[in-house]
């Protein structure tokens, strides 16, 4: 949802957008008119969907889907769109390129789809790509393939990149700072190496306690976070993780703990932050 | 022939789909979704089995329950061949062979209750009725921690992991030895897997049962499996227990496989060795000759791409089926 706000892809009615600035290179993305709007998305910041099976045209060959935006972007002809584009799929690593450009998306497998997904957010040469659950759809060696594909596509063009992500796994091995949400409010938000070695709010504690581990031993006990996600619309009253978290006191359930410094670059919403030996126990 | 400790063994099992075009519908070609698998699974083991999307996981969960009619191998439970014994006496042994599905809203009939869909299996196999049969609902329900008043929701009004709980409770109805767990976490929050994960792991002690646990998630799979098999494209490439899997993997695969699942802590994850496989899993219609791997395999041997490698035990219960072993 913050990454459709950041694009203003939200649907309007019924969602709005109440308060607060997006800036993006100086610029207030709110403040922009939809016509100016149209010139950031795609071109200077692009998005790689979840499913790519979902988010890619199944009518439409895939050079023609990736020469649509060369030509409203970067004001290309269809024949040079068709040629980029074609170095573009090379680029992402589809076999057999020339041929390939022609097929059509259901003639591809999962994992190539979303390269072709990643070669259309390339396509603009943007400053930011947001990447939704990029590789929730795949199996571990494709995604495994795909996040490497956009490791060194970041480096190699200097990409700033945004992944969203349940899985904690490739948070540690991919990203170098992480926000941790909760309930639509940002928990915790620091390096990487540190949010995983020194958590400071019990949610992301919780979290990294609960997930199997193949370098721990097999039987060790895993940290389990009781209940559910509140509803979005009946948030309980102060902290929304309060009901499930095991170290609330009184406090947590009157007011709204806010982010505060924990440490360099480190922020916590937790009363308790500063209580360092409760958030010992991570492994 | 089996062995009385083993409570499961599968035995060269085979399992091909035909493939079938054009208006007569004629037989094209097959599908060898399960090509000639072995393995067993003790008395109060939890089995898992791992592998990539379509490499014939479920459809051998389904041939052990004579889901399908299969087309090659043995299938023995408690000692007796499932591919073998009568219709009447396969449907008694149903009871005690039960399954937990994936998708925890697909697998729940939206007309019944949560009581309905829990006792049925108790009804049709007349385990119980009347009082002792609404006991036993509301007995199953407090097992998987639902409050036995809900027994008379819907499944719309649970939550996802809720539902999971609801397809477990069924499953237990039957008092059955063995489970077979189809991904049974994989739809759901990563809070709420773990949540999932601890309730089989407690069931399985309380109630003594075997498991056979199939995901894709290598860290789930060995975190509540005691062995694990590891599939590729129909065949198991390796069987091994949950700590060799992760201290010491001999078939490439499952090299590549474990190297492509990060752990959620960076500074282990930066000191270990990387394998990146480059494509994509061959079609299980014409599979690679030889070792069905080796197109994709970082080790390969010109062997590999002539021979099936053979597989065998190299002690301690840990079986692979590769030439470079």
């Amino acid at each position: 949802m913050s990454a459709l706000s950041i694009l203003r892809l939200i649907p309007y009615p019924p969602g709005v957008i109440v308060g607060g600035e997006i800036i993006f290179k100086g610029r207030n993305l709110l403040k922009l008119s939809d016509e100016e709007m149209r010139h950031i998305r795609g071109a200077q910041i692009a998005m790689v969907f979840q499913e790519p099976t979902t988010s890619l045209n199944p009518v439409l060959s895939v050079r023609l889907q990736l020469s649509e935006s060369l030509e409203l972007h970067r004001g290309m002809d269809r024949a040079a769109g068709f040629e980029e584009a074609v170095k573009l799929l090379k680029l992402v690593g589809i076999p057999d390129a020339e041929r390939r450009a022609n097929d059509y998306p259901y003639q591809f497998s999962g994992g190539m789809q979303q390269r072709i997904m990643m070669a259309m957010a390339l396509s603009c040469n943007p400053d930011l790509i947001i990447a939704d659950e990029p590789t929730t759809s795949v199996d571990v060696t494709v995604q495994a393939q795909l996040l490497e594909l956009l490791n060194n596509l970041r480096s190699q063009f200097g990409t700033a990149v945004i992944i969203i992500t349940h899985n904690l796994g490739v948070v540690a091995r991919y990203v170098e700072r992480v926000n941790v949400m909760y309930a639509g409010r940002l928990v915790e938000s620091g390096p990487t190496d540190v949010i995983y070695s020194e958590p400071r709010h019990p949610y992301t504690m919780g979290l990294l306690g609960s997930v199997p581990r193949l370098d721990l031993p097999r039987k060790r006990k895993l940290f389990v976070i009781d209940g559910m996600p509140p509803h979005l619309a009946h948030l309980p009253k102060g902290c929304a993780f309060q009901p499930r978290c095991r170290y609330a006191i009184a406090r947590c359930s009157e007011e709204r703990p806010e982010l505060a410094q924990v440490g360099d670059n480190h922020l916590s919403a937790c009363f308790r932050r500063e209580e360092t030996e409760i958030f010992e126990r991570v492994a | 022939m089996a062995r009385d400790d083993h409570l499961v063994e599968v035995e060269n099992l085979y399992m091909y789909f035909p493939v079938l075009a054009g208006v007569m519908r004629r037989k094209v070609g097959e599908v060898k979704a399960v090509d000639g698998i072995s393995f067993y699974i003790k008395r109060g083991e939890t089995l898992g089995l791992v592998g990539e999307s379509g490499c014939g996981k479920t459809t051998t969960g389904r041939c052990i329950l004579q889901l399908y009619k299969v087309t090659g191998g043995k299938i023995f439970f408690e000692g007796k061949d499932l591919t073998r014994i009568k219709a009447s006496e396969l449907r008694s042994l149903r009871k005690d062979m039960q399954l937990i599905f994936q998708d925890p809203y697909a697998s729940l009939d939206p007309r019944m209750t949560a009581g309905d869909i829990i006792g049925e299996p108790m009804l049709v196999h007349n385990l119980a009725k009347g009082k002792a049969y609404r006991e036993q609902v509301a007995e199953l329900l407090r097992l998987v921690q639902l409050d036995p008043s809900m027994a008379d929701r819907y499944p719309h009004e649970f939550s996802g992991g809720q539902r999971q709980r609801i397809g477990i409770a069924r499953a237990l109805s039957t008092r059955p030895k063995f489970i077979i767990c189809d991904e049974p976490v994989s739809a759901l929050d990563v809070s709420i897997q773990t949540q999932i994960i601890t309730l089989l792991i407690r069931l399985r002690e309380e109630m003594g049962l075997t498991y056979l646990f199939i995901a894709h998630d290598l860290s789930v799979v060995r975190h509540i499996s005691d062995r694990v098999a590891v599939m590729y494209l129909g065949k198991i490439v390796e069987i091994t227990n949950s700590d060799e899997l992760y201290d010491n993997p001999l078939h490439p695969y499952t090299q590549a496989l474990l190297s492509a699942v990060p752990i959620p802590n960076p500074v282990v994850d930066r000191q270990r060795k990387r394998i990146l496989l480059s494509g994509d899993v061959p079609s299980p219609v014409n599979p690679p000759p030889g070792c069905n791997f080796h197109p994709r395999c970082h080790m390969a041997l010109d062997i590999c791409k002539e021979q099936v490698p053979v597989g065998r035990d190299i002690g301690g219960e840990h079986w692979v089926a590769c030439h470079r072993v």
